[in-house]
């Protein structure tokens, strides 16, 4: 239980306990993003670099179509991600939960495994396998279901693929907890009432879990959104997302107030994201 | 940054083990359909991986053909003075950092869950901000910051800049198992006249240790694995292993980046188990 520190000693021990991360995430955090909000409302200057004065010339220029269109794209792929990985996760949530307790674990940890292996290699091996050369397309061609290579990579269904194969766990586990915690009594009675298999999942069993759908869709959506890697390494410049347009305006562009403006664009979404996701956990909290 | 999810408590599960009597052909189907999607599911997720190990053993240059088994790849690797190097600078962001980052986090945990002070609330919020903001955006912050300040970039840039996102990891980890322990352990080693110093420090803090070795073997994992903020904090000669592979990625496929990539993910595949265990370790208390 906390405790209100009344104490000479105890407020003593707060101060020492508090003020090493105080300092760090002030120093490291908070004000490097004070200087990226500032940044997007000041100008660059002729070459390269900065001018301090205050305009919105870069939000301005956002609405440029060639900067709208890639928003776009990254909003299209957040989406069609989000929407994947429910069609692929919600089963195997389902399925998972009609495991015996003991397996149960068992598969959740086999899932969780390669979820914390190292980023840029899961995707890599995805660019090993969609390449033209790469192990795809050779066993296609090898069974002869096609005559020559397909372009499989940097397109922006091998940038979605990597995403949902990055991402689908965050979608499992919320309906696999939904699923879980769902009331037992209410399934009696629709099978009680004659509803079949199919009529009982559409009328209680889905409904009674679109909070987990919800919170797994935002759990997909933000780092979707928000990708730099993956379209970097899938998408090769072809299926450029937001996080991208970043890392030019701060590489090659040059251009580091834009790149701070689209920045601001990018966490304004995922904090709106991170807000309706804890919002969504409240009202699962009052369902349960 | 990856968003740490925590798996949700296994409750009993009389709810669907109800229907199982239930045997018609129409459900026999309906189950083994289900299991052959898990099926596909679970070679989905492993299939990219397998493969990848796989033909870091082939003795071919080209994943064209699988012409014998070999070493060669890792042979290479430890000849590679560039690789050396970066496992090196690798090791040094990942240990400093977790070192620091767990010192400071286990002290934010234990002021956090120990006491109610102003502004607790908002600095709750702070404190999260790291864990779910994009990294791109958390690597040009740094990066502008640094910069500003004229900072030259290499290690200690990275070590500060994997310190700042990994107090949050640790806090989470540090939190939950601080959340856990009964606070009648030090209670009653107060009614047997101990101090408050010594309270904490021979009951809560030995109670404590599972959960912050886990929470340091997370950040290392973490700082290990970090290639976004790494890349922007970096100077020259501080490449660390993720930003080597990935720029031997760019080039090509190779099977070198094979064997590295396979040796990197026995790495995580180590540290991350052994990290859930000592978190659950203890439970029981």
């Amino acid at each position: 239980m906390s405790i209100v520190p009344r104490t000479k000693r105890e407020r003593t021990a707060l101060n020492v306990l508090l003020s090493p991360s105080v300092f760090w995430l002030t120093i490291f955090f908070m004000i490097p993003l004070a200087v990226i909000l500032a940044y997007g409302f000041i100008d660059r200057g002729t070459y390269g670099g900065i001018v301090w004065k205050f305009q919105l010339d870069n939000y301005i220029r956002f609405a440029d179509p060639l900067y709208i269109k890639i928003f776009g794209r990254s909003l299209g792929i957040a989406v069609i991600t989000t929407i994947s990985s429910l069609i692929l996760g919600y089963p195997v949530a389902y399925w998972l939960a009609k495991r015996p307790a003991r397996s149960r674990n068992a598969f959740l940890l086999l899932m969780m495994l390669p979820y914390w292996t190292n980023f840029v290699i899961r995707t890599y091996a995805w660019r090993f396998i969609l390449y033209r050369e790469g192990i795809l397309n050779q066993a296609l061609m090898a069974i002869g279901l096609i005559n020559e290579p397909l372009t499989l990579l940097y397109t922006n269904k091998a940038v979605v693929l990597g995403l949902v194969y990055a991402w689908v766990v965050g979608m499992i586990l919320p309906c696999y907890a939904s699923l879980v915690g769902l009331d037992q009594s209410l399934l009696e009675a629709a099978q009680d009432l004659y509803a079949n298999s199919v009529r009982t999942f559409l009328k209680v069993t889905l409904p009674l879990t679109i909070p987990g759908i919800v919170s797994g869709s935002i759990l997909v959506f933000v780092p979707s959104f928000g990708a730099f890697v993956t379209p970097d390494l899938l998408g090769g410049g072809k299926a450029d997302m937001i996080g991208n347009l970043i890392q030019q305006q701060f590489g090659s562009a040059g251009d580091w107030p834009f790149g701070a403006a689209i920045s601001t664009i990018l966490m304004i979404v995922m904090l709106f994201g991170t807000f309706l996701y804890f919002r969504s956990l409240r009202s699962q909290g009052l369902q349960n | 940054m990856t968003t740490q999810l925590t798996s949700p408590t296994p409750t009993n599960n009389s709810f669907f083990s109800r229907f199982k009597g239930r045997s018609s052909l129409g459900s026999l189907l309906g189950r083994s359909l289900f299991s052959g999607f898990a099926g596909f599911f679970y070679i989905f997720l492993y299939a990219p991986i397998v493969l990848l190990i796989l033909f870091s053993f082939n003795a071919s240059r080209f994943p064209t053909n699988w012409t014998g088994f070999t070493f060669d790849w890792y042979r290479k690797l430890f000849d590679n003075y560039a690789i050396a190097l970066a496992l090196k600078n690798s090791l040094i962001v990942s240990l400093s950092s977790t070192v620091i980052s767990t010192i400071i986090g286990t002290m934010v945990s234990i002021a956090m869950e120990r006491y109610r002070f102003k502004a607790k609330t908002s600095f709750d919020a702070v404190l999260f901000l790291p864990i779910i903001i994009p990294d791109i955006a958390m690597a040009i912050m740094l990066l502008a910051f640094f910069v500003l300040l004229k900072v030259q970039l290499g290690l200690t840039t990275i070590i500060v800049s994997h310190v700042a996102f990994n107090i949050s990891f640790v806090a989470v980890i540090v939190r939950a198992r601080m959340a856990s322990i009964d606070s009648t352990f030090e209670e009653a080693a107060g009614d047997l006249y101990a101090n408050e110093w010594q309270a904490f420090w021979r009951v809560t803090f030995p109670l404590l240790i599972p959960g912050i070795l886990g929470g340091a073997l997370f950040a290392f994992t973490l700082s290990l694995d970090d290639y976004v903020i790494t890349f922007f904090t970096s100077g020259p000669g501080s490449t660390t292993l993720p930003v080597r592979i990935y720029s031997m990625v760019k080039r090509g496929i190779t099977p070198e980046t094979n064997a590295l990539s396979t040796l990197m993910l026995l790495a995580s595949a180590t540290l991350l188990p052994l990290s859930l265990w000592l978190q659950g370790k203890g439970d029981e208390i």
